[in-house]
């Protein structure tokens, strides 16, 4: 038995198809079934009356940590699933550091398993690059992608060796699989808390440098380029990064000999491709002042100017906002700056954090901007089905009010994380149905 | 909760004042104690080894006919990986007025005063802060100079992670001095707010009133931040070469425990112009009106 709905009224934006404009879609066995102006319900159909809402193809975030299995105290499938539910993600992909980490076809397969079973949104695994994650040993990338991974990361465990990543990268192009990467020389942030930097010195604190990041994305671009890769580069947080990665498009687009794809609809996914996440585009390292755990996280909250510039070139050189979402216990959040775990919780502010940046800069975002940053181009870079409300597809939708203004209470979140620098702010812009496959697994209050 | 976390808080000029009136009275035997402090506890909670800090505090609180109760983390629950909150909320369940905490790591009496029912005074937070020596150190030029505003001083040593030095631009400044940090590049922040910082120790020392030396830590060199201890005391050691570009009644601080010939040779360490043992001795003063104010508020 399986839902029928009408969302009539709304705010249809689809990059892919062309669409931004008013219109309704009908949703029956779970599908798309049609898009248009003026639909007339059918029998048994339940109308949603969606005047104000924008209705995009469901929210898509390549970066999350479920930590299972092994790490259930933190986060589990079921509660990070309801998490990116509520937050507006149809279809998140989870990181492989757990407990055992996700090395093996076995693993994948469980989670699969689990996720369908507890996550009302979609899961999808990114596997490990080396076995365990320790930056020695491949994995077997062959078994692993036909057990489902979608891409190979070394997420939160950044493989050191040079030799080690030139391996993995020449596997995962043969396999056409993204390799998705953490970038930090640890030789550089060994200790490190927080960004390098006068706040760090004021506190005291051992800081993490910005060029251990660029370094690596410097290494990790220089070997995609070589072996043809497709490299996807995780949370940027500094300016450097970033004209890297621009250097790496001139140069891919020179020796290609192809103009640069124009960012219309047709989204050309690029060799190298980049995500930010919602804190360093809202947030400095001024926010770890007072020595606030909820505001620790790698790669640090780094400089106005880095937050400046990537701010200046998401809608333009940025292929993806995503979380980064990182729960942990509150008793391990409590603990002294230095001592207290990396990582922020993300998916259920996510969306009012990027509405309230374009609103902070004064340049809102629509409704187009948003389905490209965190769905469109999201699904294309890792062969995401979705992205698109094209009839015949899975019914994976987002409603969302762009003008609802809401307070962040972590103790209303889902996820069983709580830390978060957003606690308190006041975030425009809400989830406020998230449908799965025809099916609405969210429903605000 | 008077609180004293930082030499950035707001109650650290008033504690100077006090500071002194309380030196003149221990000077004058005439120190007497508020009968409200009488009967009441304090614990000193040190996670890392201290000697004169510890001293100064319990002898402080004697003074003020406080019971202190130190505990040390090698004899207690922490060894067992009790976190700062359980002790912290333990402490003050057992009925102690307030707490004292020397820990490793930066912030940690930030999260002590979090979850503390009492008021808390940081002794070391790592490399972060140490407000009483700070209370201390200014109290020592205070004396010396009457008024510091204008003077010149050097913090010369391990910058990077010196908690006293944290604690003595805030206060320094503060005062109206012109502070300036010098270390060598591996051991110097790139920029630190309000105050001058340089790697070459003339500039430094160039029309100083005054310079603290800070102590180099071993740990430094093996950690490859230096390229060796005859290096570092041939560019960075205070001593009457390097003095000659200061001025000529330059005087001298250090927090301790000293490394002599290393960072400060003994003939300066012990010379005239020194005032490192005066700065132990008004460690009591400034631990007294610490200890003051948390259980008063002044």
């Amino acid at each position: 038995m399986m839902d029928r709905w009408l969302l009539k009224g709304g705010w249809v934006a689809d990059p892919e198809m062309g669409w931004n404009g008013r219109m309704d879609a009908r949703v029956q066995e779970g599908r798309i079934v049609e898009i248009g102006e003026h639909l007339m319900p059918e029998l048994g159909e339940t109308v949603i009356d969606c005047e104000g809402l924008w209705v995009l193809p469901g929210l898509i975030d390549v970066h999350v940590h479920l930590r299972e299995p092994g790490q259930a105290y933190k986060e589990d499938l079921e509660t990070g699933g309801h998490a990116a539910a509520a937050g507006g993600f149809t279809h998140v992909c989870c990181m492989p550091n757990t407990r055992p980490a996700l090395d093996s076809p076995a693993l994948l397969r469980e989670i699969a398993r689990r996720a369908e079973q507890v996550s009302p949104s979609r899961v999808s695994v990114v596997a490990a690059l080396t076995v365990g994650m320790e930056g020695e040993q491949l994995c077997d990338y062959n078994a692993l992608q036909a057990a489902g991974a979608v891409a190979f990361s070394d997420d939160a465990f950044p493989i050191q060796s040079a030799a080690v990543m030139r391996r993995a990268m020449r596997w995962c192009a043969e396999l056409k699989m993204p390799v998705v990467t953490h970038c930090e020389d640890q030789s550089l942030t060994e200790s490190g808390s927080m960004n390098e930097g006068i706040v760090s010195a004021m506190m005291g604190v051992k800081g993490m440098p910005a060029v251990a990041e660029d370094l690596q994305i410097a290494r990790n671009g220089l070997l995609a380029m070589e072996l043809g890769c497709r490299l996807h580069v995780q949370h940027l947080s500094t300016a450097m990064g970033l004209r890297l990665i621009q250097f790496f498009r001139s140069l891919e687009n020179a020796l290609s000999g192809e103009p640069i794809a124009e960012r219309t609809h047709a989204y050309r996914v690029p060799l190298i491709s980049c995500e930010a996440s919602p804190h360093h585009l809202l947030l400095t390292d001024q926010a770890c002042d007072q020595f606030r755990t909820e505001a620790k996280m790698n790669p640090p909250l780094r400089t106005e100017e880095d937050r400046r510039f990537l701010s200046d070139h998401l809608l333009t050189d940025i292929d993806c906002v995503a979380t980064d979402h990182a729960p942990h216990a509150a008793f391990e959040k409590e603990r002294a700056f230095g001592d207290a775990p990396l990582g922020i919780v993300g998916l259920e502010t996510a969306l009012g954090c990027i509405l309230t940046w374009g609103l902070q800069r004064n340049q809102p975002l629509n409704a187009l901007q948003v389905a490209r940053l965190m769905s469109q181009q999201p699904a294309r870079l890792f062969h995401l089905p979705g992205g698109t409300l094209k009839p015949g597809n899975p019914a994976d939708i987002t409603l969302i009010n762009p003008q609802a203004t809401w307070k962040v209470q972590p103790e209303q979140f889902r996820t069983k994380g709580r830390s978060t620098p957003f606690a308190g702010w006041e975030l425009t812009g809400q989830t406020v149905a998230t449908f799965v496959g025809g099916r609405r697994v969210y429903e605000r209050a | 909760m008077p609180h004293l976390l930082s030499a950035r808080d707001d109650a650290f000029p008033a504690l100077i004042l006090r500071a002194e009136h309380v030196h003149h009275a221990l000077q004058n035997h005439t120190f007497a104690s508020s009968p409200v402090f009488a009967g009441k506890t304090i614990a000193l909670l040190f996670y890392e080894p201290s000697t004169r800090t510890r001293v100064a505090f319990e002898s402080a609180a004697h003074h003020l006919g406080l019971h202190p109760i130190t505990i040390n983390a090698q004899s207690s629950s922490i060894v067992k990986g009790e976190s700062i909150r359980d002790t912290v909320q333990t402490l003050c369940s057992e009925g102690m007025d307030a707490l004292v905490i020397r820990h490793p790591r930066e912030g940690a009496s930030e999260v002590a005063a979090h979850y503390a029912s009492v008021p808390v005074l940081n002794a070391g937070d790592g490399s972060h802060e140490h407000p009483t020596q700070a209370l201390t150190d200014r109290l020592t030029l205070q004396l010396a100079w009457g008024d510091l505003k204008g003077r010149k001083i050097a913090i010369v040593g391990d910058v990077a992670h010196s908690r006293v030095a944290r604690s003595n631009v805030w206060s320094l400044t503060q005062a109206g001095m012109e502070v300036w940090l010098c270390a060598p590049p591996t051991l110097l922040p790139p920029s630190f707010a309000g105050v001058k910082t340089t790697s070459c120790l003339s500039e430094a020392l160039e029309g100083a009133d005054a310079v603290m030396t800070l102590r180099m830590q071993n740990e430094r060199m093996e950690g490859g931040l230096l390229p060796g201890l005859g290096a570092y005391v041939r560019d960075y050691q205070i001593n009457a070469s390097n003095l000659r570009y200061a001025n000529p009644d330059c005087l001298i601080l250090h927090p301790g425990p000293i490394n002599r010939g290393v960072e400060i040779d003994d003939e300066t360490a012990n010379s005239a112009q020194s005032l490192i043992l005066k700065q132990v001795q008004h460690g009591l003063a400034a631990r007294i009106t610490a200890l003051e104010f948390a259980l008063n508020g002044v």
